[in-house]
């Protein structure tokens, strides 16, 4: 029955807020912070809807009470993004090949498929189903999803060359 | 599916976390990675007053190697478990069952003490930790004990610790025994990663004259709680792991086993794929230890 002020870092913004102790870190972000990107599935661990990054390491945030994550740099899909009006890099290939119907996991997938660039921009096939494996899609097969991700890697590799070249 | 209301105490040492713990008025839980009791709390299959969150406690968290032995403390992460130089070198078999247990989400957060204190049935490191015998330590206002593993789990989400007791740590020594040590996990599940319907884990050790010196086999999914076949490693130690003898071991182990049905699978099934999945296990530890060994 204890509520706690916490805060924390979300997409790079420092905020504050109180939340009762049963209250969990996407119902925080989502009803407190009112940052919906983030999407509620299953509420129990399964389906990966509800993924971001905590401190740089994807987890499920259905499975933290807001009050643990107290002093910690949160990442939600909205963080993405770098304008209102352009996607990332990983966002377009999503729509370019099509890697969402209803969109309903594409958060978490877009979570997972960040962790996994940020550690290899040359993933195998298997090593992007084994990152996006604990998250469920029930639209798409997932093949278009492995082929986003590859997409968007080649085209981070890319731009990371160029970026060489210039500089 | 929202937890009842509870209160929630961060604490800043072991010893704050067993006073929290003795001096609780109505039911207490530890969290750690929360992989586990937050979907329990979730479903409102336990409702305590009060969680005790350990997180933030550094003494808890690391690996640390000991006169050989290696001791994990009870808040490491899974996936900082399953990364680790030493475990990977010194306990193979542990390293091989962590890359099993759920996916790369819940293992950032999921920690290995937190993964033996629930004692899921089909949980992985309890399995890998039962094969290895290791010890778990356990502390409490006022003392601290050493609990086998083969006495640990005691039935469904049930262990030996009590509700006063915090698990510190566990203890791991790597086998003494000398010849060419192989490993052995195998699972089944609905889809990869998902909890195992049945699982297997397996070391051996193979002397240079291609004998079994010692092997190990433990089960989970299987029982009430994960345990040790050691009826069957009798028989296989002293052999030289034929396929003869590991069909004679398993037919026997089958007939021993008595599986529950459950809403997946029925229990015929388990006994079949426990049988199927307790020879790859040994076959694969075998032709690793062939291979060279670990």
């Amino acid at each position: 029955m204890s509520r706690h002020l916490v805060s924390l870092t979300v997409n790079g913004r420092k905020l504050s807020a109180e939340a009762p102790a049963r209250m969990t870190l996407v119902d925080f972000l989502r009803d407190v912070l009112h940052l919906t990107g983030t999407h509620t599935g299953c509420e129990h661990g399964v389906c990966g809807a509800c993924s971001v990054l905590l401190d740089g390491r994807p987890v499920r945030s259905c499975l933290i009470f807001a009050v643990q994550a107290e002093g910690s740099a949160v990442e939600t899909v909205e963080g993405f993004a770098p304008d209102p009006e352009t996607l990332s890099i990983l966002q377009d290939a999503f729509w370019e090949t099509h890697a969402l119907q209803c969109g309903f996991c594409t958060p978490g997938m877009l979570i997972a498929a960040r962790a996994l660039l940020a550690q290899t921009l040359s993933p195998s096939d298997d090593e992007i189903r084994e990152a996006i494996g604990g998250n469920l899609c029930r639209c798409t097969g997932y093949k278009q999803i492995v082929e986003a991700v590859l997409l968007a890697a080649e085209r981070m590799r890319r731009s990371n060359e160029a970026g060489r070249g210039r500089g | 599916m929202k937890a009842v209301d509870f209160d929630y105490a961060r604490a800043a040492s072991i010893d704050e976390t067993c006073r929290l713990l003795a001096g609780a008025k109505g039911e207490v839980k530890i969290i750690a990675g929360g992989q586990t009791l937050v979907p329990l709390l979730a479903m409102r299959l336990t409702r305590p007053a009060l969680l005790v969150d350990i997180n933030g406690i550094a003494s808890l968290q690391g690996v640390e190697t000991r006169d050989g032995a290696v001791s994990i403390r009870a808040c490491t992460r899974q996936a900082d478990a399953l990364a680790h130089a030493e475990i990977r070198a010194r306990l193979p078999l542990l390293a091989k069952a962590l890359g099993f247990v759920g996916h790369a989400q819940t293992r950032n957060r999921g920690t290995v003490g937190g993964s033996l204190a629930n004692a899921d049935p089909s949980a992985e490191i309890g399995l890998a930790c039962l094969a290895l015998d290791c010890q778990i330590v356990a502390r409490k206002d006022g003392g601290e004990r050493v609990i086998p593993i083969g006495g640990f789990f005691l039935g469904p989400m049930t262990t030996a610790l009590k509700p006063e007791e915090c698990l510190t740590e566990i203890r791991l020594s790597p086998w003494r025994e000398r010849g060419r040590i192989g490993t052995g996990f195998k699972e089944i599940s609905i889809r990869r990663s998902d909890f195992a319907l049945v699982a297997v884990s397996c070391q051996l050790v193979l002397g240079e004259d291609g004998v079994c010196r010692r092997l190990s086999l433990a089960l989970g999914g299987v029982g009430p709680a994960p345990f040790r076949a050691d009826e069957a490693a009798k028989r296989l130690t002293g052999t030289r792991l034929e396929s003869r003898d590991i069909e004679n071991a398993v037919a026997s182990l089958q007939e021993t086993i008595e599986p529950q049905s459950d809403l997946h699978v029925s229990a015929d099934y388990r006994r079949r794929v426990t049988g199927a999945l307790a020879a790859r296990a040994i076959a694969e530890a075998h032709g690793e230890a062939m291979a060279g060994g670990a």
